[in-house]
């Protein structure tokens, strides 16, 4: 399934090693949370260029809608508000949706191959048709992103448009942001364009600010500008991120152990019979038996 | 806006105050994020809620809805007593020295010259002294107890850091840290804008907010600079061109204002609408108005209008009273309308006291709506359970619906809040049987012009004699109506000084407004247009984003009104002697080699007026230079005073406790009716305020399946403090009622609403998102405008939306 | 069906119906979970209709197999039950395993090692079966972190049971004349005195 312009660099299960030979950009994308207003129009740029109908929901005491991300909300604009310090209200609004990991969990959990892809340029993408629905991917995801449809039985998540991508264009996000809270662009570069905006923060007062690209799932993709980098969790995001040790166990060493165990079960039984012979009953019961 | 959006990225301040740009001008709002990110401005919001825009902000002041005025005249006195005034700009381009009639006055809250049983004031004494020459005498000393500047000093010395806590409820730090921030903007190199929208528009002393928001701007020096201005943030596409175009009851084309009853004589219409300068050596622009009248005439009439019939003055209605919004829905429930065409307009939903609006259009025989939806006032016979609650076989109206192209469906013009004319294409086509505008107007009009022909009447005549030179009279197209707003030669237009020269043709379009003329030989239907569309093309349709001066003057991207200037008052930014104040940031400056004004911008200014002479930088005043005294231009008094909403949480005016007369704005207009509608706080103990969504547009968007999705359902803010009080949590339902009606929400209960201090106790705010209705495909709610009461601001008589009294409590089930 | 009339019932059609549900159930949820679990059993998913099938099936085998094996352990745990004699077994089970049976002791309808075979088969489906409902994402959504738990013991104990059932399958296979007890319900009296002594000798004596 990759496209001319997308070498695929990983592919889920799948043991082999995928075409490497031609070297591309990183990609990113930035988003600084200290720009954003939080008006959802990425939101609904997703899902007019996904296609996407969600359902018309109800509004359960917040702004935040649809109230999580779901099969057709692939980001979404979560709201808190907290205070950082005393008196000091802060409203902090982050565009949720997939960080794009450099070591993906979702692609480490996914059994049905191709289903789950990272192209060269670092997105992770689901090509759902090779999707089984399983639903492992959201087991082996660190950040809570892919949805199951119940449409469908097939998952899914933001692609960072990697149709637009692929032909050169920003993903529909980051060309509909009015403020410029989301770039996109070579990950160097967004690095580069993170660490000016964490000085212009930290010149204001935020004396913490810093740039979110986790090194537990060997960074990430979409990155995020933050007023507070020491406290993560005000925006809902994990301090650490990293794929579960309980997922690595199950798709690490659980599985070339289980094929070496099998294998040795198979092999001890065959080299078995091929050394002691069949146990069969002895001539004399036999004898026994038949004269009884 | 006197700036323009992208000019706000050369701020060093912004403040958003009576206005969310974040929240409903997102787009526009990318100019503040450039102003921070790359001009390090720092960006305070002072709002009753802690908005989204405040999000972003630097600095964030809680503020009691309703109470601007007091705000900003405290902020007044702060800059005047501690010194912080562009000394250079107010002496030179503000009133600061003008001498005041010596019977002017001020006294308890009121004004010299009001009427208490008209509501109204006599502005005889609001003017000035003028001497023999006829000119305005001034005190360049500025002792003269009786000159602008001693009179305002005088004025707010009484709004103190203490007053103004205690009547807006801002903390007096937070008010003297917002004040500190603004305070440096009175050096030459650093400037502030102020954005603001109907947070300030939508009081009943809404006018007078925006004027001492404006009059803050003259003291720091910020009127007419790049990154500074009093820029009011239109909220409708189109807004701006509706109001251009003088689509108000009481305006012609161009903001040329209709003549009243008493004005029968023609030439007394045109001497007061062209003073004479008040200043010598003063430009007094406004003196070319019959050139703009004429011209509209000539395009309204053609050959009908001539010289011997006053240019059709006669056939224009004369006004007995304004007619707007508030006083048609009056009258229409007076029962003194038969009929009613609503085009583009959804009164059900937009007008305030939707009881009232809903008994008035019952009382129609007949209604036109066209629109391109099916909206709430298109059916407000019908019965919508709770959120309409009528009974169609009582009401008798004969609705009509004719549907109309929205914006996308159309070719045409929008006029942006920078006075930009922008053309644009359209990017679909109709559906079903709907038609453009001016499509259905033109049926309207050619049927009853036959009407006319065919069976004579008591008046034919403006009717029958109307210009109609379209190609397809049934569809004027918008290329044809854009050229006719630019206006045309009828005859060759010559040079004034040099009669030989021939500046257009005839049958040639104009270039600009200079080239109308008073006697009939230019036509043109908009003068503020004149240019738009010259023999050069159309110039709307430019997109020419180059920016030669690297401040975001992009002069051949599209155009603006007037005359394609980008910023309004653009000579104040230089000083006296015509050199910019901060010349890293030039508009425009004076040329001496060649004797002309010129930089990045077309000099708002008579382009070869040597500095020597004199000219004031505000052409359009008689006086030439801003006023901080507003003469007789308001209704409610010279200098602008805090007075409460009409419904307060406060008995009195903290100001003036002791002068009732003086709680509210002593000249706002309240129906005979309406004065039993207001609630009073022991009922109705909560401040309420009504505001739109980033998420929707109006009562348009409910329609739309994506903005639906990500706002679908009525809720209601609440601080956590009365939520606690009421016993409300996070998605509870809520009866929000006032004295008008109720509506029915789901609770935001948030720390973004804060509970005030005020006058010594807690004001509690509600906080009331408007979008929903009983059409589209959101999910149904109230019209939120069935709690707000009927009275508008005393000038423009826009209703008062943004403060008004509520209670609130918790509902069980779902209603 | 009897082959001689001398030979011994040891299992009834029921027994044999039973085991093999279960036994069925177990190769297809082996493949299928095998498919699911590693990429060089992918193509087992071919056998189900592809993987999205193989995904829809595997938990239905499951819950087939788990009732079906409810009804095994009611009719077999009696018979199951540890006695000192099978851990003496158990003890000498070097001798047994090198094809010199001769010394180990009598043993009744199971030997020690059949008999910790049936409690190691109980633990395991005891571990799958919860485990394989906190996976099975179409019907239930739990916790994360508890369905990353549920997949580690799932598949863990998965491989586990494969390994026995192996051990299983190769056993009757290796100990000649046993498979025909589950074809056909009867073995050879020599076979039983062989390898059951005490059981057969409990059948012979009535």
């Amino acid at each position: 399934m990759a496209l001319q312009s997308l070498d695929i660099q990983a592919r889920s299960a799948t043991t082999t090693p995928m075409p490497g030979v031609r070297g591309t950009l990183d990609v990113a994308k930035l988003i600084d949370i200290s720009k954003c207003i939080g008006c959802k129009a990425c939101q609904v740029a997703c899902m007019q260029w996904n296609d996407l109908h969600g359902e018309i929901g109800h509004n359960l005491g917040s702004y935040q809608n649809p109230q999580d991300l779901n099969d057709t909300t692939w980001t979404l604009m979560r709201f808190f508000e907290v205070e950082p310090e005393p008196n000091r209200l802060e409203w902090l609004i982050r565009k949720d949706g997939c960080m794009h990991c450099a070591d993906p969990g979702c692609l480490a959990s996914c059994p049905a191959p191709g289903a789950i892809v990272q192209y060269s340029n670092g997105i992770v993408d689901f090509h759902q048709e090779n999707c089984i629905g399983c639903g492992y991917c959201i087991t082996g995801c660190p950040f809570d992103i892919p949805r199951l449809s119940k449409t469908d039985e097939k998952v899914y998540k933001c692609t960072l448009c990697s149709d637009r991508v692929s032909v050169g264009l920003e993903p529909a996000c980051v060309k509909t942001c009015p403020t410029g809270a989301i770039t996109f662009g070579s990950k160097t570069d967004m690095i580069d364009h993170a660490e000016e905006r964490v000085t212009d923060l930290k010149e204001r007062g935020f004396a913490h600010a810093g740039l979110y690209d986790p090194a537990g799932v060997g960074g990430t993709h979409v990155m995020y500008v933050l007023q507070h980098a020491d406290q993560p969790e005000l925006y809902g995001l994990p301090r650490d991120p990293a794929i579960s040790p309980l997922v690595e166990i199950w798709k690490g060493v659980t599985k070339p152990l289980a094929i070496a165990t099998m294998a040795l079960v198979g092999f001890a039984s065959l080299f078995h019979y091929v050394t002691k012979g069949p146990n069969a009953v002895s001539k004399e019961i036999e004898k026994e038996e038949e004269e009884a | 806006m006197t700036n323009h959006w992208v000019d706000i990225k050369n701020a060093d301040l912004i403040l958003i105050m009576g206005g969310n740009a974040a929240e409903a001008h997102p787009c526009g709002f990318k100019w503040v994020t450039e102003a921070k990110a790359y001009r390090k401005a720092r960006l305070i919001v002072v709002d009753p809620r802690f908005t989204r825009s405040a999000a972003v902000a630097d600095y964030y002041a809680p503020i009691r809805a309703g109470s601007d005025i007091a705000f900003l005249a405290g902020l007044i006195n702060y800059l005047l007593s501690h010194d912080k005034i562009h000394h250079d700009y107010v002496r030179s381009y503000t009133d600061f020295s003008f001498l005041v009639k010596a019977d002017f006055g001020f006294e308890n809250g009121i004004f010299t010259g009001y009427d208490p049983e008209k509501h109204s004031y006599d502005k005889a004494s609001w003017g000035y002294q003028l001497g023999d020459d006829g000119f305005v005498l001034t005190d360049p000393t500025l002792q003269d107890p009786r000159c602008v500047y001693q009179l305002m000093k005088a004025h707010y010395a009484r709004y103190t850091p203490e007053m103004v806590s205690t009547i807006c409820g801002t903390p007096q730090d937070a008010f003297l840290k917002v004040c500190e921030m603004i305070a440096e903007t009175s050096a030459s190199d650093r400037v502030m804008t102020i954005m603001y929208a109907l947070g300030w528009t939508q009081h009943s002393q809404g006018s007078q907010m925006i004027r001492t928001g404006a009059m803050v701007q003259l003291l720091l020096g910020n009127i007419g600079k790049p990154g500074g201005g009093m820029n009011a943030l239109r909220g409708h596409s189109n807004i701006q061109g509706l109001t251009d175009l003088g689509l108000l009851s009481n305006l012609l084309p161009g903001y040329m204002t209709l003549a009243g009853e008493k004005e029968q004589d023609f030439a007394a219409y045109l001497d007061k609408r062209s003073p004479k300068p008040l200043r010598p050596g003063q430009l007094s622009y406004m003196q070319n108005y019959p050139k703009f009248f004429v011209s509209t005439m000539k395009a309204w009439f053609g050959d009908a209008a001539t010289a011997e019939n006053n240019w059709a003055y006669d056939w224009l209605p004369k006004l007995d009273k304004t007619h707007d919004i508030l006083q048609v829905f009056e009258d229409m429930n007076a029962g003194k309308m038969n009929g009613y065409i609503c085009q583009g307009f959804n009164p059900l939903a937009s007008a305030p006291c939707k009881i009232k609006v809903s008994g008035a259009l019952s009382k129609l025989k007949f209604m036109v709506v066209i629109d391109p939806l099916a909206t709430e006032t298109s059916e407000f016979w019908q019965d919508h359970g709770e959120y309409n609650d009528v009974d169609p076989t009582k009401i008798a109206t004969e609705v009509f619906r004719l549907p109309s192209t929205c914006f996308a469906e159309e070719d045409g013009s929008l006029v942006s809040s920078s006075r930009v004319l922008q053309w644009h294409w359209k990017a679909a086509n109709p559906p079903g049987e709907a038609r453009a505008d001016q499509e259905i107007i033109a049926g309207l009009f050619l049927k009853l012009r036959e009407l006319y022909a065919k069976d004579g009447g008591a008046f034919p005549d403006p009717i029958l004699n109307l210009t109609w030179r379209y190609k397809q009279p049934h569809f004027p197209s918008p290329e044809e109506l854009a050229r006719e707003f630019n206006g045309r030669a009828l005859a060759d237009v010559t040079d004034p000084k040099d009669a030989t020269k021939v500046l257009v043709k005839k049958g040639e379009q104009l270039n600009g407004f200079a080239e109308l003329r008073a006697d009939g030989s230019t036509a043109c239907g908009c003068w503020i247009f004149a240019g738009a569309w010259s023999e050069k093309g159309n110039l709307m349709a430019r997109r020419d984003n180059s920016d030669p001066y690297g401040i975001g003057q992009t002069l051949d991207w599209a155009w603006a009104w007037p005359a394609n200037r980008r910023v309004l008052y653009n000579r104040a930014s230089c000083d006296p002697a015509g050199k910019p104040y901060d010349p890293s940031r030039m508009l425009v400056a004076w040329d001496g080699v060649n004797g002309r004004w010129g930089g990045s911008d077309i000099p708002d200014f008579k382009p070869d007026s040597n500095p020597t002479d004199g000219m004031g930088p505000f052409i359009m005043n008689p006086e030439g230079v801003a006023r901080f005294f507003a003469v007789d231009k308001m209704a409610d008094g010279p200098f602008p005073e805090h007075y409460e909403p009409m419904e307060s949480p406060l008995a009195n005016n903290p100001m003036h406790p002791d002068n009732p007369l003086a709680r509210a704005n002593p000249a706002a207009r309240v129906f005979k009716g309406d004065w039993d509608s207001f609630g009073k706080p022991d009922q109705f103990p909560y401040v309420a305020t009504t505001y739109r969504l980033t998420e929707h547009f109006h009562y348009w968007t409910k329609h739309c399946r994506s903005s639906s999705v990500i706002q679908p359902e009525q809720f209601v803010e609440i601080g956590e403090t009365l939520a606690a009080e009421r016993g409300i949590r996070s998605g509870d339902h809520v009866r929000v009622r006032s004295n008008r009606g109720h509506i029915v929400a789901v609770a935001v209960v948030t720390k973004r609403l804060r509970s005030l201090s005020v006058e010594g106790k807690q004001v509690h705010t509600v906080g009331i998102p408007i979008h929903w209705g009983f059409m589209g495909v959101a999910r149904n709610g109230y019209l939120t405008n069935t709690l707000t009461p009927f009275v508008g601001d005393a000038n423009t008589q826009t209703p008062e939306f943004k403060a008004f009294l509520v209670n609130v409590e918790k509902i069980q089930t779902i209603v | 069906m009897r082959r001689d009339p001398r030979d011994l019932i040891r299992y009834t059609a029921g027994q044999r119906a039973n085991h093999w549900i279960v036994g069925i159930s177990f190769i297809l949820l082996g493949m299928s979970g095998l498919a699911l679990f590693h990429p060089a059993f992918y193509p087992f998913s071919l056998l189900f209709g592809g993987g999205t099938w193989t995904r829809i099936l595997h938990p239905i085998f499951g819950v087939i197999m788990g009732l079906a094996f409810i009804l095994m352990v009611i009719r077999f745990t009696k018979h199951n039950l540890m006695r000192r004699v099978d851990w003496q077994w158990i003890g000498r089970v070097g001798e047994m395993v090198n094809g010199i049976d001769e010394g180990m002791p009598a043993q009744g309808k199971y030997n020690g090692g059949q008999k910790l075979m049936f409690w190691l088969l109980l633990l395991c489906m005891l571990l799958l079966i919860p485990t394989g409902i906190i996976l099975w994402r179409a019907y239930f959504d739990f916790p994360v972190e508890l369905v990353r738990w549920a997949a580690v013991i799932h598949s863990a104990t998965a491989v586990v049971m494969i390994c026995l059932i192996f051990v299983h399958v190769y056993a009757a296979i290796w100990v000649t004349g046993t498979v025909r007890a589950m074809w056909y319900g009867t073995v050879t009296r020599a076979w039983a005195k062989q390898h059951h002594r005490t059981w057969f000798e409990e059948v012979t004596r009535r």
